[in-house]
C-alpha cells in the first residue's frame, strides 16, 4: 500500500474576478518508508499541496489519500496519524520547550517518555533548553523543537514544508541525517525545498512549477533524464560572453551557474564550434569544458521547456 | 475531557505569563473604577458666570449672592457692558451672561415684576442646558423668597401657586457614582469576555498555532471550550474585583442579592463571549479584529444607556439599543444594585441575554466550521 497518493488534485484561490491556479491536477505516489521531495520555487504550489494533505484545505478536484485514508472523508484519522510542521515556526511561543512537547504530546494523548525513543536524537538537543521559552530559541532549535512536536505522537508520515529554509549550511545538512535515521524506524517523510542542492538526499523528487509536476524521478533518474549535452564556459567579461552564448545558434539555453555559464548544446559535437566562434568574438582568458548537470540544470531544462 | 483540561492549563499558562494582559485584566479595571465615575458626573458644576448689572441695587446684589453661593456658578466677570461680557463668551471665558436691566429694583417694587436677560454659550450642549435650568430655578426660588417677605399676614397669597416636592426613590442623594459604577463595570466585564478572548484566538491564527492544532485530533469543541472557558472565568473575576472596589471605594452595597447579579453575569458572559468568537472568526490579524472592537465598543458605550438615557433617544436609535446586550446588563446591574432586584424581576433580560448567547454562539460556530 502506498503511503500517500494524489489523484489529479486541483486547487484555485480567489474569486471570480482575481483567479489563482495553484495547483493544476497532480497525481503522484509516495512509497512507505521513502522520502519523497517536492522541489520547486516559491509560489509553485508546494504549501497548497501539503495544506491538502495534512485536511487542512479542501482540494476543488481530485482524491488524495494518505496512509490509505481519503483526506476529505477520513480527516479525523489522518490527523492522528501524521506529523506536520509547517514552513513557518508556529509553536506557542510563550510556552518553553518542555512545555510545548508535553503539550503536543498529550493531545495526541500520548506522552513524551512513551516515544522518546523516537525523538531522543533531536530532542535530546533541546533537553538543555527545556524550561526557556520557545520564542526565545535559535532558528535551528527553534527547528529541531518542531520536528520533535510533530514527531512525538510517532507520526506514519511525516510532512515537512520547507523545514531548511532561512537555516545555515550546517544545520541543513545535520536536518538532513535526522530525516535519514527517522526513515530508518519506516516513517514515510515528503518533504518541500526550494534549494535545489536538498534534491540529492531524497530517494525521489518531484519538480513542480506552477501547480504542474514536470518530473518525478530519483534525483539520479531526473539527471539521467537530461540528455543534452551540457557545457561550462568562463571568460573574463561574462556579460559579453553571455549575450554572445545567447546568439550562438547551436545552443539551446545559457544561463549563469556559479562562476561559470552553463550552455545546453541542441546535439553532441558542437563543443569545438562554439569555441571558436567564441573566440572569435575575442574573448579573453576563454574555458570552455563539460559539465555534469545537477538537479538545478535539469530544473530550468524542464522549466524552459514548458 | 483530558484534552480539554490540557488546553485550559496552556490557556491559563499563557495568559499569566503575559505581563501585558495581566496588567489588562487587573489594573485596568482597578484604575478605572477609581477613576471614571468622579469624572463621568452628570452634574454640572463651575458654570462660568458674567453678570451685567445695569441696576446696582440692594435687589440684585442680592441676587448674584443667592447664584454664587448655590455653588454650582462661579462668578468670572461683573461689569456693566453686554458686549464686553459677550466678549468673555467668545474667549471662552464665560459660559452664561446674566443681564440685570436698569430699575431692576425699582420695578419689582413698584410694578410687582421686572425682567432678566440670560444669554447662553451652547457650545457644550450639556453644560448650556443644565447652567440655564439652575440658574433658571433659582432665579425662581429668589422669586417666592421676595414675595413672601412682602406677604402681610393675614392677607392671602395673591395668586396660587404650585409647589412641587420631590423625593428620590432607590438613590435618595441622586448620587451619580451609584449610578456609574455599576455601567462601567458592565463595560470593563464585556472589553475581557468579548474583545480579549476574540483577540486570543485570532493571535493563533496569526502566528499559525491553530494550524498545528488543527491537525491535532483535538475536536473543535475542545478547542473552543478551551478558549471560552478562561475568559468567562476571567469575565466573572473581574466582576467580582469590581464589585470590591465598588463596595471599597464607593460604599456601594447591592440592595438586591450577589446571587443574582452572578447569575445574570455567568450567561451575560456566554453571550458577549460568543461575540468575540465570532468577531474571530471572521478576522484574520489581531489589527483587525482590535478595529472591529473599538467600533463596537463605542456602539455598545454610546447606545447602551451607560451615559444617556435610552427614553430620550430617537425611536430608531431606541431599537439599536434592543440589541446591545450591554444594555440589558447596565439595566439589571442598575436594578440589583439600586432597586434590589431579584430573579423574578429580571427574568425578561435573562432571557433576552440567553437568546444573544444562544444565537451569537450558533452563528459563531457555524461561521468557524466554514472557514476552518
Amino acid at each position: 500500500m502506498q503511503a500517500i497518493t494524489l489523484n489529479n488534485i486541483e486547487k484555485k484561490y480567489g474569486s471570480k474576478k482575481s483567479t489563482v491556479q495553484a495547483l493544476r491536477g497532480i497525481s503522484f505516489e509516495v512509497d512507505k518508508g521513502e522520502i519523497f521531495g517536492i522541489i520547486g520555487p516559491d509560489g509553485a504550489g508546494k504549501t497548497s499541496l501539503f495544506r491538502i494533505l495534512t485536511t487542512l484545505l479542501l482540494p476543488d478536484n481530485g482524491t488524495a489519500t494518505v496512509d490509505g485514508f481519503d483526506v476529505v472523508k477520513d480527516y479525523k484519522i489522518i490527523r492522528r496519524r501524521v506529523g506536520y510542521m509547517p514552513g513557518r515556526f508556529s509553536l506557542y511561543q510563550d510556552l518553553t520547550v518542555g512545555e510545548n512537547m508535553n503539550f503536543f504530546a498529550t493531545i495526541f494523548n500520548t506522552s513524551i517518555e512513551e516515544n522518546y525513543g523516537l525523538v531522543k536524537e533531536i530532542y535530546s538537543q533541546i533537553e538543555p533548553f527545556r524550561d526557556r521559552r520557545a520564542g526565545k530559541l535559535s532558528g535551528g532549535m527553534k527547528q529541531k523543537l518542531a520536528l520533535s512536536c510533530a514527531l512525538i505522537h510517532r507520526p506514519s508520515v511525516l510532512f515537512l514544508d520547507e523545514p531548511t529554509t532561512g537555516v545555515d549550511a550546517v544545520s541543513r545538512k545535520e536536518f538532513w541525517d535526522m530525516l535519514k535515521r527517522l526513515k530508518e524506524q519506516g516513517i514515510t517523510i515528503l518533504v518541500s525545498t526550494p534549494y535545489m542542492d536538498e534534491a540529492a538526499m531524497c530517494d525521489r523528487v518531484a519538480l513542480v512549477q506552477a501547480g504542474s509536476i514536470m518530473s518525478i524521478n530519483s534525483p539520479a533518474g531526473i539527471i539521467r533524464e537530461f540528455t543534452n549535452p551540457l557545457l561550462a564556459v568562463k571568460a573574463d567579461n561574462m556579460l559579453h560572453l553571455l549575450n554572445d552564448l545567447n546568439k550562438y545558434e547551436g545552443q539551446a539555453d545559457s544561463y549563469p551557474f556559479g562562476e561559470y555559464h552553463h550552455v545546453v548544446m541542441k546535439e553532441k559535437g558542437l563543443e569545438n564550434d562554439l569555441e571558436n566562434y567564441l573566440q572569435k568574438k575575442a574573448h579573453q582568458n576563454l574555458e570552455v569544458k563539460a559539465a555534469t548537470p545537477g538537479i538545478e540544470d535539469c530544473f530550468i531544462h524542464l522549466m524552459k521547456k514548458e | 475531557m483530558r484534552t480539554l483540561r490540557f488546553l485550559l492549563q496552556k490557556e491559563f499558562r499563557q495568559i499569566f505569563r503575559d505581563p501585558s494582559i495581566l496588567r489588562v485584566i487587573f489594573i485596568m479595571p482597578v484604575f478605572q473604577l477609581l477613576i471614571l465615575p468622579w469624572a463621568a458626573d452628570y452634574e454640572v458644576k463651575n458654570i462660568q458666570l458674567s453678570v451685567v448689572d445695569h441696576d446696582h441695587s440692594n435687589y440684585s446684589r442680592r441676587l448674584i449672592g443667592k447664584i454664587t453661593s448655590s455653588g454650582y456658578f462661579k462668578l468670572e466677570d461683573y461689569n456693566n457692558s453686554y458686549p464686553n461680557a459677550l466678549y468673555d463668551i467668545e474667549k471662552d471665558k464665560a459660559d452664561l451672561i446674566l443681564e440685570i436691566p436698569a430699575f431692576f429694583e425699582k420695578n419689582l417694587v413698584n410694578q410687582n415684576e421686572s425682567t432678566l436677560f440670560m444669554a447662553i454659550n451652547a457650545i457644550n450642549g450639556v453644560k448650556a442646558n443644565l447652567g440655564g435650568a439652575y440658574l433658571g430655578s433659582i432665579i425662581q426660588d429668589y422669586n417666592r423668597e421676595i414675595r413672601l417677605k412682602w406677604i402681610q399676614f393675614p392677607r392671602f397669597s395673591p395668586e396660587t401657586t404650585i409647589e412641587i416636592e420631590s423625593s428620590n426613590w432607590y438613590n435618595p442623594q441622586m448620587n451619580y457614582k451609584y449610578f456609574m459604577v455599576p455601567g462601567i463595570l458592565v463595560i470593563l466585564v464585556t472589553l475581557v469576555g468579548s474583545f480579549l478572548a476574540s483577540l486570543n484566538i485570532v493571535k493563533e491564527k496569526e502566528i499559525g498555532t491553530i494550524e498545528q492544532i488543527n491537525v491535532t485530533p483535538v475536536k473543535k469543541y475542545q478547542f473552543i471550550l478551551g478558549k471560552l472557558i478562561p475568559f468567562w472565568i476571567l469575565g466573572l473575576t473581574i466582576l467580582s474585583i469590581g464589585l470590591l472596589i465598588a463596595r471599597l471605594a464607593y460604599g456601594i452595597i447591592p440592595s438586591g442579592s450577589f446571587l443574582t447579579i452572578y447569575v445574570f453575569a455567568a450567561v451575560y458572559l456566554l453571550a458577549v463571549l460568543g461575540l468575540g468568537l465570532l468577531i474571530s472568526t471572521y478576522t484574520s490579524t489581531q489589527q483587525q479584529a482590535m478595529l472591529i472592537s473599538f467600533f463596537l465598543m463605542m456602539i455598545f458605550i454610546l447606545l447602551g444607556g451607560l451615559y444617556t438615557s435610552i427614553d430620550s433617544m430617537p425611536v430608531w436609535a431606541q431599537w439599536i439599543t434592543k440589541f446591545n446586550p450591554v444594555t440589558y446588563f447596565i439595566e439589571v446591574m442598575r436594578m440589583v444594585i439600586l432597586k434590589g432586584s431579584g430573579l423574578g424581576d429580571i427574568k425578561r433580560h435573562l432571557l433576552i441575554v440567553l437568546g444573544f448567547a444562544v444565537f451569537l454562539n450558533g452563528w459563531a460556530v457555524v461561521s468557524y466550521r466554514k472557514r476552518a
